[in-house]
């Protein structure tokens, strides 16, 4: 089959034998499983266990926060240890929340069954079984593959590619996985393929320089439809954009994905995860990984329980740590160095590297760039890496953006070939952050304007409606001075008459009639009444032991009642003097 | 008619020059109302480049009117929020020498911070509400108030009327969800032999 030749790329000492010797093998149980929560792009996952919580193999520990997230679970059965922030693989190096598993060395699996028959199974029902097992693209990024299949089923797919491309040194995770797993791989693909209503071309692309993989591969794909195409060795070939273009021809527009082109990428361990999870129901527990460099004494795979520490790895590498140079989690080309060697193995390690300081010497410092323009012919995006430099060191943000930097995939060919030794795709990587920040940042000075603009807004309306308030009171209270102005302009003469009338009928008014009175005064006796015979009550009982002064205060208490119940007596009287004519009885 | 005008190359010249005068006069006068621009868009651009704090630290409240009085000619070096890199934004903008930042309105600050109220001993007075240029605070009158952490643009407005000090400017912390590359060191200018002594 044609294969195009995308531009530039570099050939770096391969170094993929010295872990290809032994077949894939197994760790002990390390003591402790880190399991960070977030593995993946997106929101970090959402722990649904307790710490001391008792956990079974695969058992669901975080649920999946939102739709770019995944769900974690647990490598082997054991105890929830802990739950807090520890270093995780990331360049940073700092910390992010996990969910420590201390294990009971029973392997306890949790109850799960696949799905038997996919291919009559709905897309919709296997994209949730993919999702549920927590599967993120294995080939680095960590994208949710549910959400990527999603994507690619909304829009008509008509070729898939499996990426087995592995172009990066010393990585063989995938070699090594096809070498013993092709049929598991081959199924997983079948899989893939039906979630996407059957693409008319699948297509597995991977260098020439496996050819015990693909001769493993071929007796599975025969009659399937699937091809298998090798190409020449050359790094990178394993972009997804630069793979795109080797097996079709075709370039993804800048700032566009395969999906709008009708393309969907798809890395072989993810679908090795993918077969796991539907046929046989398990989640992505463990991937293969890479442990080689020669400040190991053992080169291989492993089938790695995800949030092992790689100082377990290491430990039963046979690792000699004064011959280490570094410690690198990925290839030499695009991995990262890391801080600590007690970082867990996540869903998208797919190596760990531990050269030799010959292998990998430490970094040379940089020397003044001598414009010899090796760096423009390796770039395999045919970017102008010399000028970015330029434009990195100047701050120029502007230009930068204008020579597409954000279309540089951070291959590290540049510096690679570079022979001041300049770390270019460190300053692509800080400038792009950069660029990153400052877009972030606008978003919010934007927010932050609409927001000051709605509040003057909204302070302005405030002092309009008091304004308003106010002129109409004040027009309310003109208008009532015009009106008595004018009355008495009108009613001048007989006004002093009126008013002593008007008087006078609302004092009538007022006036309650004699029986209520009455009433009311023999009401006010009946409570003196009372008041006085509780106070005389209140003397009897109280306590025979009291002092002189309490005695006087009870006795005044009770002569006051007497006072004003004699005082409302008499004003009764007074009141029946008064209307004796009127009187019934 | 045509004639008369043919043999007078002057009278023809003349209407010929007055009659296009008049054309592209109308078609001018036409253009100015039909594609009129409303406002100052030099101020607009000159208010997208700043930082939309709101803080006032420039003398002028808000963002918006001190873009209003860069576009009149004053300085543009008075806005310590946005720093140098907005001073250099204006100048590139207007095309004018980028100057240092004026101290005497403020120093560029290293983090980006918040406000944060010490909750137990607000005593619900609001003054930091009415001074919230973002409407940033939630709150009622002798109830609690907190800040919009998300929503804050660390201009400290709030700061100074609250009357038991219980409002605290807190820097952002750095995540890894907003961490990204350091520079690389910028040693190109030493020679390699003198680096190495310096190691």
């Amino acid at each position: 089959m044609k294969t195009w030749v995308t531009p530039g790329g570099v050939h770096p000492p391969e170094n993929k034998h010295q872990s290809l010797t032994m077949p894939i093998g197994t760790l002990p149980l390390p003591e402790k499983l880190i399991i960070p929560l977030s593995q993946h792009i997106g929101v970090p996952a959402n722990p649904c266990v307790q710490i001391g919580e008792t956990v079974l193999k695969g058992q669901k520990i975080a649920e999946a926060s939102g739709p770019l997230s995944v769900p974690m679970h647990a490598p082997t059965s054991g105890t929830v240890s802990a739950i807090e922030h520890r270093p995780i693989a990331h360049s940073s190096g700092m910390l992010s929340p996990c969910i420590e598993i201390t294990p009971d060395g029973r392997e306890q699996w949790i109850e799960h069954r696949g799905i038997d028959d996919f291919q009559h199974a709905s897309s919709s029902a296997l994209l949730k079984t993919i999702s549920e097992a927590g599967i993120a693209g294995m080939g680095g990024a960590g994208f949710p593959t549910a959400v990527k299949l999603n994507a690619g089923h909304q829009r008509p797919i008509n070729t898939l590619i499996v990426n087995a491309t592995e172009c990066e040194p010393y990585i063989t995770a995938d070699d090594s996985a096809i070498r013993e797993r092709a049929q598991e791989i081959v199924q997983g693909i079948s899989i893939l393929s039906h979630i996407l209503s059957n693409p008319s071309t699948i297509l597995i692309g991977i260098e020439d320089n496996k050819p015990e993989a693909i001769a493993a591969l071929k007796p599975h794909v025969e009659d399937t439809g699937i091809q298998v195409v090798s190409f020449p060795t050359k790094y990178p070939s394993g972009g997804e954009k630069q793979l795109v273009y080797i097996l079709t021809g075709q370039e993804i527009p800048s700032g566009k994905l395969p999906a709008d082109i009708g393309m969907l990428c798809v890395n072989i361990g993810t679908t090795f995860a993918i077969k796991r999870a539907v046929v046989d129901g398990e989640p992505l527990i463990s991937r293969v990984t890479t442990m080689t460099g020669d400040a190991c004494g053992i080169n291989r795979n492993y089938e790695t329980l995800i949030g092992t520490p790689v100082s377990h790895m290491l430990a039963n590498s046979a690792f000699d740590e004064k011959a280490c140079s570094r410690l690198v989690m990925g290839g030499p080309m695009m991995g990262f160095s890391l801080t600590s060697a007690e970082v867990p193995i996540v869903k998208t390690t797919n190596c760990i590297l531990a050269p030799s300081f010959q292998e990998i010497p430490e970094d040379e410092p940089a020397q003044a760039c001598i414009r010899c323009g090796m760096c423009a012919e390796a770039c395999p995006v045919s970017l102008l890496p010399q000028q970015l430099f330029w434009y990195s060191q100047a701050k120029d943000y502007e230009r930068l953006e204008a020579h597409n930097l954000f279309d540089c995939i951070e291959c590290g060919a540049c510096s690679y070939v570079c022979p001041s030794n300049i770390p270019l795709v460190q300053h692509y990587r800080h400038s792009k952050g950069e660029i990153q920040k400052a877009r972030a940042e606008k978003i919010k000075s934007d927010h932050a304007r609409e927001r000051f603009e709605f509040h003057q807004q909204r302070i302005e309306q405030a002092e309009k409606d008091k304004e308003a308030k106010r002129t109409a009171r004040r027009e309310a209270a003109e208008k009532a001075k015009a009106t008595a102005a004018n009355n008495r302009e009108t009613s001048a003469p007989g006004s002093a008459a009126d008013i002593i009338a008007a008087a006078q009928a609302r004092a009538a008014a007022k006036k309650i009639s004699p029986e209520q009175q009455r009433a009311k005064f023999e009401r006010s006796i009946a409570g003196a009444e009372m008041r006085v015979s509780m106070a005389e009550e209140k003397l009897a009982e109280a306590d025979p032991n009291r002092t002189q002064e309490q005695e006087n205060i009870l006795h005044a208490a009770v002569e006051s009642a007497r006072q004003k119940l004699d005082q409302a007596r008499l004003r009764l009287a007074e009141h029946n003097k008064a209307h004796h004519g009127e009187q019934v009885d | 008619m045509l004639e008369t005008i043919a043999q007078q190359p002057i009278l023809a010249a003349l209407i010929a020059l007055v009659g296009l005068g008049t054309l592209f006069g109308g078609l001018l006068g036409f253009a100015a109302e039909k594609f009129k621009v409303e406002g100052d868009p030099i101020v607009e651009q000159i208010d997208e480049l700043l930082p939309q704090t709101q803080c006032g630290q420039c003398g002028f409240p808000g963002c918006k009117p001190y873009a209003e009085s860069i576009a009149n000619g004053d300085a543009i070096n008075k806005c310590p929020p946005g720093g140098q890199a907005t001073i250099n934004a204006i100048a590139n903008l207007l095309d004018v020498p980028a100057p240092e930042l004026d101290a005497e309105h403020g120093e560029e600050a290293d983090v980006r911070t918040v406000a944060f109220i010490r909750e137990d001993e607000c005593i619900g007075c609001t003054k930091c509400i009415q001074a919230c240029p973002v409407d940033a605070i939630l709150g009622a009158a002798k109830l609690m108030h907190t800040v919009i952490a998300d929503e804050c643009t660390g201009c400290d407005l709030c700061v100074e009327p609250c009357p038991v000090d219980c409002i605290d400017m807190l820097p952002v912390k750095e995540t890894i969800k907003d961490w990204h590359w350091p520079a690389p060191p910028t040693t190109a200018d030493l020679i390699a032999s003198d680096r190495r002594a310096q190691l």
